[in-house]
Order: C-alpha cells, then sequence, then structure tokens
C-alpha cells in the first residue's frame, strides 16, 4: 500500500481544512506534509488523524510540520505544558538563563516569532522573555 | 463498359477526393477551436486560440505530463487542422518541501527540545532523528509533534518503548 493511500484520510482533510501553502510529497519512502492551519483546532485534528493510522506514530513514515496561522504577533496563546510551568528565557535557547515562569494553561502574550522554536513572549506581570514554540497554542 | 464511362468516373471521384481534403485542409479557424475544446474539455484551466490553423494553449496544469497530455490531445482533435500548437500553459508547482539535513543544527535544535523528555534518547544521522528509550503514552505526541516541527528527513521512533 502506497503512502498515500495509508494516509489518505489525513491528506483529505489537511487539504479540505484551509490550510495554506500546504505541501504534500512523499521523499524516500517519508511522506511529508507542511503547512499552515488556519487555527489550532485544524492542527490538533490532523494531529488527532495521524495518530489513529499509526498509533504513537512508530512507522516513522510520515513527518507533519503543521504552523498555525492565528500565531501572530499581539496575539495570545495558551502554555499547554503536560503539567510543570514553562520556562521564560532570557534569549532563545535551553542554555539561557530563566527569566520567569508560565504556569500550564496560563495565557500570555506573544510579542514576535524570533525563529520555529523560540518565540518572545509577554506574561500579564509584565515577564518578558523566549519560550519554546511547543508549548504554545494560538487562541482562534 | 466503354473509355468514356471509365474516364468519367475516374474525373468524378478524384474531384470528389480533391474536394474533400481541400475542405478539410481549409477548416475555419472557429471550427477548430470548439474541436480542440472539446478535446481538452477535462481540463478546464486551459483556454484555447486559434489563428490560421495554430492553436494556442493557455492556463495552467498540475503537472509537465498534464501539460504534455494536454498539448497532445490538442493535435489530435484534428490532425490535418492544426497546423502547430503554441503551448504556454504553465504547471502549478506546490511550495517546496522544506528538509533540514544539516546535522549539527539538527542536532542542537533536537537536543534543546528533547531537555523536557530525560527518558528518551535520540540519534541524528543524515537529517534522520532516531529515538530510543522510553516515554508515557501520553506524552509520545507532544515529542512527535516536536520533532517533526524541526522538519527532519524522518523521525524513526520504532525503537521507542511507550508506557
Amino acid at each position: 500500500m502506497s503512502l498515500q493511500t495509508k494516509y489518505q484520510v489525513l491528506i483529505d482533510t489537511a487539504k479540505a481544512s484551509g490550510m495554506t501553502d500546504l505541501a504534500i510529497a512523499e521523499q524516500e519512502g517519508v511522506l511529508h506534509i507542511q503547512g499552515t492551519a488556519p487555527n489550532a483546532d485544524v492542527k490538533n485534528k490532523l494531529w488527532d488523524i495521524y495518530n489513529q493510522i499509526d498509533p504513537n506514530f512508530l512507522s516513522g513514515d510520515v513527518v507533519m510540520n503543521v504552523d498555525v496561522s492565528t500565531a501572530v504577533s499581539g496575539s495570545q496563546v495558551r502554555v499547554i505544558t503536560e503539567s510543570s510551568n514553562l520556562n521564560i528565557r532570557k534569549g532563545p535557547g535551553t542554555d539561557q538563563p530563566i527569566v520567569g515562569k508560565a504556569a500550564k494553561d496560563e495565557v500570555i502574550t506573544l510579542i514576535s516569532r524570533a525563529n520555529d522554536q523560540w518565540w518572545l513572549v509577554r506574561t500579564k506581570d509584565g515577564e518578558e522573555g523566549y519560550c519554546y514554540a511547543q508549548y504554545l497554542e494560538p487562541i482562534a | 463498359m466503354n473509355l468514356r464511362k471509365i474516364l468519367t468516373i475516374a474525373l468524378v471521384s478524384g474531384t470528389l477526393m480533391t474536394g474533400t481534403i481541400a475542405c478539410k485542409s481549409k477548416i475555419s479557424d472557429s471550427d477548430l477551436k470548439a474541436k480542440v475544446e472539446t478535446a481538452i474539455q477535462s481540463n478546464p484551466g486551459v483556454t484555447v486560440e486559434v489563428k490560421d490553423g495554430v492553436v494556442t494553449l493557455n492556463g495552467t496544469a498540475n503537472s509537465e505530463d498534464e501539460k504534455l497530455q494536454i498539448e497532445n490531445a490538442a493535435k489530435a482533435a484534428d490532425s490535418k487542422g492544426v497546423k502547430s500548437v503554441q503551448n504556454n500553459i504553465v504547471v502549478n508547482t506546490a511550495p517546496p518541501i522544506e528538509i533540514n539535513t544539516n546535522d549539527a543544527d539538527l542536532t542542537a535544535k533536537v537536543a534543546d527540545f528533547t531537555k523536557d523528555f530525560p527518558t528518551v534518547k535520540t540519534a541524528i544521522s543524515d537529517g534522520v532523528i532516531t529515538v530510543t528509550g522510553e516515554l508515557e503514552q501520553a506524552r509520545v505526541q507532544a515529542l512527535k509533534m516536536g520533532l517533526d516541527a524541526l522538519n527532519p528527513k524522518k523521525v524513526d521512533m520504532s525503537g521507542l518503548t511507550v508506557k
């Protein structure tokens, strides 16, 4: 079975979800899916479908990188850590000193996206610094 | 049958044949346009123009193959009437897939991200992230999302024990 057939539902859903810059291509036995979702719900839905087709992602035949278009400067983002606080650091990197913390489910402001991994944020208390983007979910 | 009769038949059929050929080569541009449009009607993104038997195709196709197929279909619509085909069809190219095969860059980013996953070990080679160790099921998706966001060539988690 080809990868496109195996992940047909995922591909169809991505195409029907109003994604922008959607790119789907098979390279060296891996299906790459990249694009920007209109909101975090769409991104989460795609990951749910992917997890259903390939439980725990153990096959390793897909790399899916979905950005969310509402993650723009000035927007509100929610901290989605597992349980612990999210470190806010002086610069973009885990070698940077911690200047503050944001609690799980706390809503903070995205000031700018330094790069795909590190976003500059500000808490309600006015603490400013860099957080790891994977733990921030844009609020639609 | 006398000679005159044979000659008459030959003359008449000759005239008929010439007439038919002449008629075919003189198909009007508008008729030719209609024929070509019918032949390529499964490609609504392509428009047809005809001038003096030269067919010009404009619009978009999804691949080079499709572009060529449309051109061939246009030629085949009336092989005598179509003098030539000017194929101006543009092939839609999807945005290119980004893959980070810089192992040093990838290794640094993976190390940054997996600090929060102390039970997980990673190895990076030729853009492929190989994951071993163990992880509770609830955090597997977070791990995979974070690693995929680094645009690796592949994330191999087959060696990961899910608790």
